[in-house]
């Protein structure tokens, strides 16, 4: 692994939802492929006995009561933001073609 | 290095300034304006991206006059200061230095912006920053590059580059960063001022855009340790919204003094070998004679997994970035691709131009390591590796008070010098990262300067929620080479 073709570049970028050029394809097919390479040294580790960590100061599901707060932002106010809004909506292109 | 001093030391301490604008000696509204003049003369280094100047007049006038009228004006009164761009707040727009966010009017601030503003303090500015958080230099950021103030031709480190950049040009007191894997302390180290990376959790990034959750924090920049502690400690501490809050230490984070006196200091193996620059090694040695010198039992200590910090680090965060970045669909707010016949094309043009090239690296590496397949074999080994890592430190800080090293293996490196590589540019985190892993304090230093004069850091770390007691050893070490 860590020799990344251009189809896995592809893959990826679809993946994630973006749209490459022809140059953003070769570059990122090596420098990917390099940070790859550099961050596979995790492989060689050993990790028996151990699990994972995802949260490092002990926290474990922090509850709150489940009250709407009055946080002084509008529905009104976050709408403006959007590129298109109908109806108090957010208004996206058809997804069906 | 003399006139740049000098310019800088024209702000006195964030107390001495707080009590004089209380007491009417100055003004808070003269304040603004020397640190809005202070930043139009210095334009050419790129770390300002917008003045909040209009808002920060509104602001300042207002406690003015709460100042007559003899109201309570807080313990950071009319103190100016200079927020990087990835904090939410009014007055300017907040655009993380990204084309994707230019123009993004925030409808809320963030908490910690709250509280310096319930204390008084008076944002005049947004700081560059790589795009997004994403870098070691600031030159990633889609506007501009800041310059080190020490050296045009150098980079002032990165993310919080143009934080920092700002207060040694003397713009303003105090500036505020973000942490993901050193991007307050190694341009801290670069420039040449106090760097903070607290405990994770310890402030709260509600209203910050977010870059990798797990190891974000929140910290000021300043001149002296003093300084930061005293504008730490209004920031820090439980936040309802941010549930990764946790409890400040009951004695506050201001007026800490820690003796170094009889105190265990380890100085890091790994970050002291050959490939750490002869000048930076000095300058470290320099400090670590000193320390033994005001009475530190300093002993030579390893932590071997420390060589896999960086691997762990480009998995996680990445992977963590991905999904954070997700959020930028350009259907909800700022840049969004106008003329897609479909919702797919608008994703795929929206992110696919809105987003410049780092952060697109991270997004697919991201990808790369959390889909299906790849999994196992690099995220989930890389939160294991995590682990071992964890315990090294557990281990060590059972017998040591304080691990010190370098923060960067390297002084400021010429602009352009490791952009065309980006594992290159990634290396220059390799001695900061693991303190953001760990969710251990870590501190930043300036302890002398290398053969071209440019400053060096030396880095200080402490256990976790040990914050009150590092701020307070570096101080002492302040003092020593005063």
């Amino acid at each position: 692994m860590a020799k990344l073709t251009r189809d896995d570049v592809l893959k990826l970028a679809r993946l994630a939802r973006l749209e490459l050029t022809e140059d953003e394809i070769e570059a990122y097919r090596s420098e990917l492929s390099n940070i790859l390479r550099y961050v596979e040294m995790v492989q060689n580790a050993d990790v028996a006995g151990l699990k994972p960590t995802t949260q490092v100061t002990g926290l474990t599901n922090v509850m709150r009561a489940d009250e709407l707060l009055d946080y002084g932002v509008s529905r009104d106010d976050l709408l403006r933001l959007a590129p298109e809004t109908q109806d108090g909506q957010l208004k996206v292109k058809r997804m069906i073609i | 290095m003399g006139s740049l001093s000098a310019a800088a030391g024209e702000w006195q301490s964030v107390e001495q300034i707080a009590e004089d604008v209380r007491t009417g000696k100055v003004t808070a509204v003269e304040l603004v304006e020397r640190a809005l003049g202070v930043i139009d003369s210095k334009k050419e280094y790129g770390a300002i991206i917008a003045t909040t100047a209009e808002r920060a007049r509104e602001r300042a006038a207002s406690i003015d006059a709460m100042v007559k009228n003899g109201q309570p004006v807080g313990r950071l009164a009319g103190v100016p200061y200079i927020a990087k761009d990835n904090y939410l707040m009014f007055g300017a727009e907040t655009t993380a230095a990204s084309n994707m966010l230019r123009g993004f009017v925030a409808p809320y601030q963030a908490t910690v912006i709250e509280r310096l503003e319930a204390e008084g303090a008076v944002c005049v500015a947004k700081a560059n920053l790589d795009a997004f958080a994403h870098g070691a230099s600031t030159e990633n950021s889609d506007f501009m590059i800041t310059l080190n103030p020490h050296d045009k031709t150098r980079v002032a480190g990165g993310s919080s580059g143009g934080s920092a950049a700002s207060v040694v040009l003397g713009m303003v007191p105090f500036a505020l960063g973000s942490e993901t894997g050193g991007s307050i302390r190694l341009p801290a180290s670069f420039t040449g001022c106090v760097g903070y990376k607290p405990t994770y959790g310890l402030t709260s990034r509600h209203g910050v855009v977010a870059m990798a959750s797990s190891t974000d924090t929140l910290a000021p920049l300043t001149k002296t340790v003093d300084d930061l502690a005293l504008v730490f400690d209004v920031m820090a501490g439980c936040d309802p919204l941010d549930g990764t809050t946790i409890e400040r230490d009951p004695d506050g984070y201001a007026n800490a003094t820690t003796s170094l006196n009889g105190k265990k200091v380890g100085v890091i193996k790994e970050y002291m070998t050959e490939g750490v620059a002869p000048g930076v090694k000095q300058a470290i040695q320099a400090a670590i004679d000193k320390m033994k010198a005001a009475g530190a039992d300093v002993q030579e200590v390893s932590l071997p997994s420390l060589s896999l910090a960086l691997a762990v680090y480009y998995i996680i965060v990445p992977a963590e970035v991905s999904s954070n970045l997700s959020r930028h669909d350009g259907q909800r707010y700022q840049f969004s691709y106008q003329g897609a016949k479909d919702l797919d094309e608008s994703y795929m043009k929206s992110r696919g131009i809105g987003f410049g090239k780092e952060a697109k690296r991270r997004i697919m590496i991201g990808t790369h390591v959390l889909s299906s397949g790849y999994y196992d074999a690099y995220y989930r080994q890389a939160q294991t590796v995590r682990t071992k890592i964890i315990n090294e430190f557990d281990d060590v800080f059972t017998d040591f008070d304080f691990l010190v090293g370098p923060v960067a293996p390297t002084t400021a490196f010429k602009v352009g010098e490791n952009a065309d590589d980006p594992l290159k540019m990634y290396l220059a985190d390799i001695m900061t990262v693991a303190a953001n892993l760990v969710g251990v304090p870590a501190i930043s230093v300036p302890v002398g300067v290398d053969e071209n004069d440019l400053p060096v850091g030396l880095q200080i770390m402490a256990a976790q929620r040990a914050d009150r007691a590092l701020l307070g050893v570096a101080k002492h070490i302040e003092e020593l080479l005063r």
